[in-house]
């Protein structure tokens, strides 16, 4: 993915990046004060994506959001770029049979996660639907709050990104700050990503987040396990979502995502789909299986299912 | 080179000059301009928190007013075509101010899109080989192509054709015709890929509808149009520009088709909606009727709704038309009706109820606001300046001087006042008398 051959590919923008840097540099050296024109306020505008990064310059990228972020939240931070595993696609099932609407997974997703705690931003919306209507969203209770779940003649239904094989989102980015990985996990280069929204406005599942503000994240709270392409503090102005852990489930041995693993009724099952012993596969070929609005053809590789 | 700069320097030495109502009128322009850059600075420091918008509904005000502009930049071709394809003298005398109304509309469609980014200072990434812009595949890197195209095209040609008037030269045709050519199916363009910007979102189904792009064309071929007769009124009562009753008929008719086709392909769509009664009527229900409680936008819709139906009737009724107040009045319900079902009318209920089912009422916050009228003062700040320049040179009244070096200024007023106008007409030209001319070394 970062590999020499991409790089020299490139190697026209770079040189014309140089001249751009310079340009901007005289421009800039003249527009900001001259405490805030340290070295990593330019690294960072100038920085690549990702994608187009070779060793040497994604080790340098990490080294410096490593030491901004230690520095900002007071503990020592790591940012890993863990590529994809050979040979694996996530896949993610949830029993709808079982799920109980305590919201454990939505918490322990925001811990996880990073997640801004002011403005809030959560990557998993749980919803309260009827019984006798089924999934019809526009009954879905978005903000229930009853004194205990679940309640009588309702189910709740989990929606967070479901990593699609045909994504929507990631086809309208004017800039390609968003893509899907080997592995089918669909991620964001929050140093490239400049904020338009196009991609929230074409996700059918409003798996999608922005970071209106910088957000707030207590230093006692923050994780410092982090991902480049997941759960790193994110910048303001910058589109942020579900990756299925991806500083969990790329490790070897890998780890569930935080929501499977909170789940207190077992009702999130997650593995590898191309593993014909897996879990995930078992219950993709022997229980009763929906993907969420089918009709989009956005071949979710999140399964509903109904175990009971 | 020495003649682009001299020329460069009589523009500027132009624009400075006028009359007291001229002075007022860029001073309160640039007053609120400079409250927009205030509030942008805000909104650079806290991030878009002070706009509005949310997860929910993640685009508002700002991607509203970008929509329906493109549509006033685009209808620029409806004076281009009777003039350029069909050869029609009166709009041939006219069209450039279509064509530097479109360069205005589009410099705001560009701040209203840059003012809506999350990230401003990542700007570059968009520009191609030095960023990535993701073409084809993404419809906005289409976007930013056709209209910095439409930009660079009607600049060129505007900017051509007022240097050579200013020299007393015949603008070379060879050049001038088929970049004209060319800008009609540009227009074209920037507003069918803007329309496809939203239809193809499979997952909002309110703009995932094919009529999307024809329907945009025609509400543009009214609103930008009636704007220009506006301008074409205020033009020919204070300044010297003289605009014939015949062009604005035209105009006028034009108008009244496009706005029949725009009302016919609108109950289309309703009539869709409504009768075949899936779930993909709640934004449709929501924008006309209301969901659940939730009505923001009904009262604006039904206005334009009024306002869109009124001015179509004044238009098609050949007395009322001919009749340049109530043609006014016409212009003014078009363009303000076309402005709330274009934009906020069309946007928003894209996003409500949202792909949850969740409803969150959007109305612009007062600093989102504060921002767009600051947009919309630059842009009628350039639109001012570009007729300050243009319509002396049209007149005759601001050309090269004899010397062939310095520039000689006649209009020195631009905005007259009614005495100023009559004296004008009468002959006793007394600003003839004050005629300036520069220098280099003036």
């Amino acid at each position: 993915m970062c590999n020499e051959s991409s790089h020299d590919k490139h190697a026209f923008r770079k040189s014309r990046r140089k001249v751009l840097k310079g340009l901007a540099a005289g421009i800039g050296a003249l527009a900001l004060p001259a405490t805030n024109a340290s070295a990593s306020v330019w690294e960072a505008f100038f920085q690549k994506n990702f994608r187009e990064l070779n060793k040497t310059e994604l080790n340098q990228v990490l080294a410096r959001l490593e030491g901004e972020y230690s520095k900002e939240y007071g503990k020592q931070v790591t940012v890993k770029a863990t590529l994809p595993i050979e040979g694996v696609k996530y896949g993610y099932g949830l029993d709808l049979s079982r799920c109980i609407g305590c919201r454990r997974c939505v918490y322990g997703c925001v811990e996880e996660n990073n997640q801004s705690r002011e403005p809030e931003i959560q990557w998993i919306r749980v919803m309260q639907l009827d019984k006798e209507k089924g999934v019809d969203l526009s009954h879905a209770e978005h903000y229930y709050n009853p004194p205990e779940v679940p309640q009588e003649g309702k189910f709740y239904m989990p929606v967070q990104c479901q990593q699609c094989e045909n994504p929507p989102c990631t086809k309208v980015c004017p800039v390609q700050a968003t893509w899907k990985e080997n592995d089918g996990i669909v991620v964001v280069d929050y140093n490239w990503c400049i904020g338009c929204r196009y991609c929230m406005a074409a996700c059918p599942y409003s798996a999608r987040h922005f970071n209106w503000a910088k957000g707030k994240l207590p230093k006692e709270e923050m994780n410092p396990d982090t991902h480049y392409l997941g759960n790193r503090p994110r910048p303001v102005g910058v589109v942020e979502k579900c990756t299925f852990c991806i500083q969990r489930t790329r490790e070897q041995p890998g780890r569930y995502p935080a929501c499977a693993e909170v789940c207190p009724v077992g009702a999130r099952k997650f593995g590898n789909m191309l593993d014909p012993k897996s879990e995930i596969r078992y219950l993709i070929e022997n229980k009763r299986v929906f993907i969420f609005k089918e009709d989009l053809n956005t071949q979710p590789k999140f399964f509903y299912f109904y175990a009971t | 080179m020495k003649n682009i700069w001299n020329f460069y320097k009589g523009t500027i030495a132009v624009t400075v000059r006028g009359s007291a109502a001229y002075y007022c009128w860029v001073a309160f322009l640039l007053a609120l301009m400079v409250i927009g850059v205030i509030t942008y600075i805000v909104q650079l420091n806290d991030g878009l928190i002070i706009t509005n918008m949310r997860d929910q509904v993640s685009w508002g005000f700002y991607i509203s007013n970008f929509t329906f502009l493109v549509g006033v930049a685009a209808a620029a071709v409806l004076l281009v075509i009777p003039a350029y394809v069909y050869h029609w003298k009166p709009i041939k005398e006219i069209a450039l101010l279509g064509e530097l109304l479109a360069i205005s509309a589009i410099i705001m469609c560009l701040l209203f899109v840059t003012a809506d980014l999350g990230r401003p200072d990542r700007f570059w990434h968009l520009i191609p080989f030095v960023g990535i812009l993701n073409f084809p595949q993404s419809l906005l890197a289409w976007d930013v192509m056709v209209l910095n195209l439409y930009l660079t095209l009607n600049l060129v040609i505007a900017v051509y054709y007022l240097y050579n008037l200013y020299y007393k030269r015949v603008p070379n045709k060879n050049f001038m015709t088929p970049l004209l050519l060319l800008s009609i199916p540009a227009a074209i363009s920037i507003h069918t890929v803007t329309a496809f910007l939203y239809n193809g979102l499979a997952a909002r189904p309110f703009w995932n509808a094919s009529i999307l792009a024809p329907r945009f064309l025609a509400s543009a071929f009214c609103s930008g149009p009636a704007f220009m007769i506006l301008i074409f009124f205020l033009v020919r009562k204070y300044t010297r520009f003289k605009i014939t009753d015949e062009a604005i008929q035209k105009i006028a008719e034009l108008i009244a088709y496009a706005m029949f086709i725009n009302l016919f392909l609108l109950g289309a769509e309703i009539f869709k909606e409504y009768y075949s009664d899936t779930v993909h009527l709640a934004p449709m229900q929501y924008l006309l009727q209301g969901l659940h409680g939730h009505n923001a936008l009904v009262p604006w819709i039904w206005t334009a709704m009024i306002f869109n139906v009124t001015a179509f009737m004044i238009f098609l009724i050949p007395d009322t038309r001919r009749n340049n107040t109530a043609l006014v009045f016409g212009c003014v319900l078009i363009f303000v009706g076309v402005y709330i079902e274009k934009g906020m009318g069309l946007v928003i209920p894209g996003f409500v109820p949202d792909v949850l089912h969740e409803i969150y009422e959007y109305v612009p916050s007062g600093m989102e606001m504060m921002i767009a009228i600051g947009i919309w003062a630059t842009g009628l700040f350039v639109f001012t300046m570009l007729l300050r320049v243009a319509i002396p040179i049209m007149n005759g009244d601001f050309h090269v001087a004899e010397d062939g070096v310095g520039f000689q200024i006649s209009d020195n007023l631009f905005f007259l006042r009614k005495s100023d106008r009559e004296k004008d007409i009468n002959g006793s030209d007394e600003n003839a008398t004050a005629t300036s001319e520069g220098s280099d070394s003036a």
